[in-house]
């Protein structure tokens, strides 16, 4: 990252510090903010937020580390989560699951080589009664079957 | 005319916002005036996109609807409850809604979930004025009255743990409601969040009242955004009506309320890992004691209930706590919000009193499979909680009887599965499971959730099946006993009802194939 780009992580992540400042217990409030502004949250605003938050750098980088939503490196322009859990096997989502990533070639977790789409496990997105489901750029969607999970993949420009 | 479209997460899953954007056009198009309310959902979600027209004679509902239905819905004139395929008539009078006990989901798609005078025009804030009036002790023992219990899953007493917080000595108390609702099979907390989230604010500010506490935080999932926003703007709405703040109701009471967002751990869910990382911490468990009533958030006295646990009050302090232990079952008394989910028919929300049988549920409200299939399994209470055979089908919706069969009923989820589950690909899902969302912090759940997913692939793969059959029964008794919380704890519920009621599943496919 160049000394510039850094400067401005470091900078954002400051003022985002400070906005949050007020409430009780900020960090995970901070980090939701860092990542919405990125798209991930980046190593280099760990020492920043530790400075901030009069934390140590390896608190920061525990609770940054603890959580599934942080990323650590940027998604792809789409971001679709699938639901894995109970409900949503009880309808056959493993399937659709598994036809869509062989499809795209993907494991769990992984970006398509052009950076259009990444696909992730989610566990339960609560909507259990309309299963199998999924959630495209925070869209949600439900009753899918092997064919609409492709399309809803696929037509994702 | 009024025209109710929900916009619940679940109703938006399956076309509800391109529907309510289709009837605008067309009605513009038409010049006809309609106002498009958007309601939450009523919970029956195998209907929904759930469109209602208001008439003198009451709500009319048509169900499933498409964008594509809209014009021939304009040509029966539905805004006028005109005849149509889809009409499925006065939505009161369907008889999973009119069989229900709506204590606490009266409102639940009724109301426009962000208008407070809906709100109160359907009976909502009297719970508070009622509060008001007998003041904490009273709250207290209206509660305890109640025989409510925690509806999380756990089942401990409400009014009791308010009490123990009422009666600690602090210079600052809270109040948290755990609405980290990440059970599979389960949206109770969800829709109360975006159905009615002014009842959610009332429950708490009434245990603000009754313990002395002025702050509270709602901690949710990342996963609900809808409910967030929801959530949110209610909260606003309600400081700007003088429900929260200061001097609320015209009273000496303050209080006021945040909403906070979780990031992806389930095990947020336990509450010492959620008032962690409520704190800005890893959401690592606490060892208990001291309980969080005494040492709570930021070490202080704290109630933390459950969504539903908070809501199910402003009905019981406005009708009495004798109204609601009036039904029940042993020591179950009120109400659960059952949420019929997985592979079922009529899937939805179910609000009953306790004691209807787990066949009831699943067959006659939940009209069996969707696929149409046999039922072979239903989880009860989400990812820790036990599969039940239909031979257990005669088990009383009531948390002692679920605990005499081994089960739970946990925050009210039952996941049906039909006889194309593969009951040991789900045992080994609970141990993969809890090895995913484990904090780490004891070595029972960490370590033993790992060996558990190894070792159902060892038996898959027919490696001395018997030998790792017995070695899983001794992990399960390891991490039942010897976790800090119900994940580690609990995980041997799914994983030992599945070998114990199916053990033909647990036959190494080698040998299954020979026996064939």
């Amino acid at each position: 990252m160049s000394s510039e780009t850094e400067g401005s992580v470091s900078q954002i992540v400051t003022k985002i510090a400070e906005d949050h400042q007020h409430l009780e217990g900020p960090l995970l409030p901070i980090l939701h903010a860092i990542q919405e502004q990125f798209g991930f949250v980046p190593q280099d605003a760990e020492p920043v937020l530790a400075q901030a938050l009069n934390l140590t750098r390896a608190e920061i980088h525990g609770v940054v580390s603890f959580y599934h939503d942080f990323r650590r490196a940027p998604a792809g322009r789409h971001i679709l989560k699938i639901c894995r859990a109970e409900a949503c096997q009880s309808m056959g989502g493993e399937a659709n699951a598994r036809h869509l990533l062989d499809k795209l070639g993907l494991n769990w977790g992984e970006t398509t080589p052009d950076g259009r789409i990444t696909v992730e496990a989610i566990y339960c997105l609560g909507l259990c009664a309309t299963a199998p489901s999924a959630l495209l750029d925070g869209e949600p969607v439900g009753r899918l079957d092997a064919g609409t999970l492709e399309s809803l993949a696929m037509d994702a420009a | 005319m009024k025209i109710y479209v929900p916009q619940d997460m679940a109703s938006i899953a399956v076309g509800a916002n391109r529907v309510a954007a289709a009837i605008a056009a067309e009605a513009q198009s038409r010049n006809i005036p309609v106002t498009i309310v958007r309601n939450g959902s009523r919970g029956l979600f195998w209907l929904e996109p759930l469109v209602e027209v208001a008439t003198a004679s009451g709500r009319i509902g048509y169900s499933c609807v498409t964008p594509a239905d809209v014009p021939s819905l304009f040509e029966s004139r539905f805004f006028d409850g005109g005849p149509h395929p889809k009409c499925v008539g006065h939505v009161d009078q369907i008889p999973y809604l009119a069989k229900q006990t709506r204590f606490t989901f009266a409102r639940a798609g009724l109301i426009d979930p962000l208008s407070l005078d809906d709100y109160r025009h359907h009976g909502g804030g009297k719970g508070l004025e009622t509060a008001l009036s007998l003041g904490p002790s009273g709250i207290v023992a209206a509660v305890k009255e109640s025989g409510l219990r925690g509806r999380g899953g756990a089942g401990f007493p409400t009014g009791i743990k308010w009490e123990t917080v009422a009666r600690a000595a602090a210079s600052q108390k809270y109040i948290v409601c755990n609405a980290d609702e990440g059970d599979s099979g389960t949206f109770a907390d969800r829709l109360i969040m975006e159905a009615d989230p002014f009842m959610l604010i009332e429950g708490m500010v009434i245990a603000g009242i009754a313990v002395g506490a002025t702050k509270g935080y709602i901690y949710t999932r990342s996963e609900y955004p809808f409910a967030i926003q929801v959530m949110e703007r209610a909260i606003v709405i309600a400081r700007y009506a003088g429900l929260l703040g200061s001097e609320i109701g015209g009273s000496k009471y303050e209080f006021d309320l945040e909403v906070r967002t979780g990031a992806g751990a389930y095990v947020c869910g336990e509450e010492t890992s959620l008032l962690e990382s409520l704190e800005g911490k890893r959401g690592q468990v606490r060892a208990k004691p001291p309980l969080p009533a005494i040492h709570g958030l930021f070490g202080k006295p704290t109630v933390i209930n459950n969504t539903i646990s908070f809501a199910s009050v402003p009905f019981i302090l406005a009708e009495g706590g004798k109204a609601y232990a009036d039904v029940g079952y042993g020591r179950s008394r009120g109400t659960m919000p059952v949420q019929l989910a997985g592979n079922i028919k009529y899937g939805g929300l179910f609000e009953c009193a306790f004691g209807v049988t787990l066949g009831e549920l699943v067959n006659d409200i939940g009209g069996g499979t969707a696929s149409g299939r046999a039922v072979r399994a239903v989880q009860a209470g989400g990812p820790l909680g036990a599969y039940f055979p239909t031979s257990l089908f005669d088990t009383p919706y009531d948390y002692e009887e679920f605990a005499k069969r081994d089960g739970l009923i946990g925050h009210g989820g039952l996941v049906v599965f039909d006889d194309t589950a593969n009951m040991a690909a789900m045992a080994r899902f609970a141990m993969e499971f809890c090895a995913l969302e484990s904090c780490g912090k004891c070595t029972p759940c960490r370590i033993g959730a790992v060996r558990g997913a190894e070792t159902f692939d060892k038996i898959a793969a027919g490696v001395e099946p018997e030998k790792n059959k017995a070695l899983i029964r001794d992990l399960c008794e390891t991490m039942k006993f010897g976790s800090l919380c119900a994940l580690g704890g609990f995980t041997p519920y799914p994983v030992l009802s599945a070998l114990n009621h199916f053990p033909e599943d647990f036959v190494p496919a080698p040998v299954r194939r020979a026996a064939e």
